[in-house]
C-alpha cells in the first residue's frame, strides 16, 4: 500500500483521524501534544497516525491535504486544520459544535 | 536553517499588500515565530483557507525552512 493509499484509507476508516508526531500517549511535538489534549478533554474516539514512523506518510499527507505541518486533524474525511486552527476552534465552542454537527459523539454528547 | 522575522514579514507584504502583520520571536532560534495577519483578502474565507493564503506566501518555506509558527488570521472589522 502506498503512502497516498495508507493516508486515505486512515482518514476515511475514521470519524476522527490525527497525522502527528509522536502518539497520543508519547507526542513528540508541542503542537501535537496540544490537538491530543484538546481531543481527549473533549472525549473524542480519534485514529492516529505517528507520522516520523513513515517519511513517506510524513510528506505524503501534507501533499493530501495541500497544508504544510503536523500536526493535522480529519472529521469524517475532511481537513480541519493544523494546532493553531483546532486551538482557536476549540477555544471558541465551534470545535465542540463541529463535532456534534458531524455525528461524533463527544463526552457531554455522550452524557446528555 | 532558520528565517528571521523581517524576511517573514516582507513574503506575507508582498502576497498580501494591505496586510497588518505582527511577528513575535518565540525562542530566539529563527525556527519558531508566532504571526498575527489581517488582511481584507481573507474576508470571507474559512480559518483553513486564510491559513493556506500565508502559508503560499512564505513559497514553500513553512515547515521546511521555517519550523514553527504559530498562526493568527483575521479580516479586518467590515
Amino acid at each position: 500500500m502506498s503512502a497516498h493509499e495508507a493516508i486515505d484509507s486512515a482518514v476515511k476508516s475514521n470519524d476522527v483521524m490525527l497525522f502527528m508526531k509522536g502518539t497520543p500517549n508519547f507526542p513528540q511535538c508541542g503542537f501535537s501534544g496540544q490537538v491530543v489534549q484538546i481531543l481527549d478533554y473533549l472525549g473524542v474516539e480519534y485514529g492516529s497516525m505517528n507520522v516520523l514512523e513513515d517519511d513517506e506518510v510524513r510528506n505524503g499527507i501534507k501533499t493530501y491535504s495541500n497544508w504544510p505541518t503536523i500536526p493535522q486533524l480529519y472529521v469524517k474525511g475532511e481537513f480541519i486544520g493544523g494546532c493553531d486552527i483546532i486551538r482557536e476552534m476549540f477555544q471558541a465552542g465551534e470545535l465542540q459544535e463541529h463535532f456534534t454537527k458531524a455525528g461524533v459523539p463527544t463526552r457531554d454528547t455522550a452524557a446528555s | 536553517m532558520a528565517m528571521d522575522a523581517h524576511e517573514i514579514e516582507t513574503l506575507i507584504r508582498t502576497a498580501l499588500p494591505d496586510a497588518h502583520v505582527e511577528i513575535r520571536d518565540l525562542a530566539g532560534d529563527g525556527d519558531h515565530y508566532a504571526a498575527m495577519v489581517v488582511s481584507s483578502a481573507f474576508t470571507g474565507k474559512t480559518r483553513v483557507a486564510q491559513h493556506k493564503m500565508v502559508y503560499d506566501a512564505l513559497k514553500g518555506r513553512m515547515g521546511d525552512q521555517l519550523h514553527a509558527l504559530a498562526l493568527q488570521t483575521a479580516a479586518p472589522d467590515a
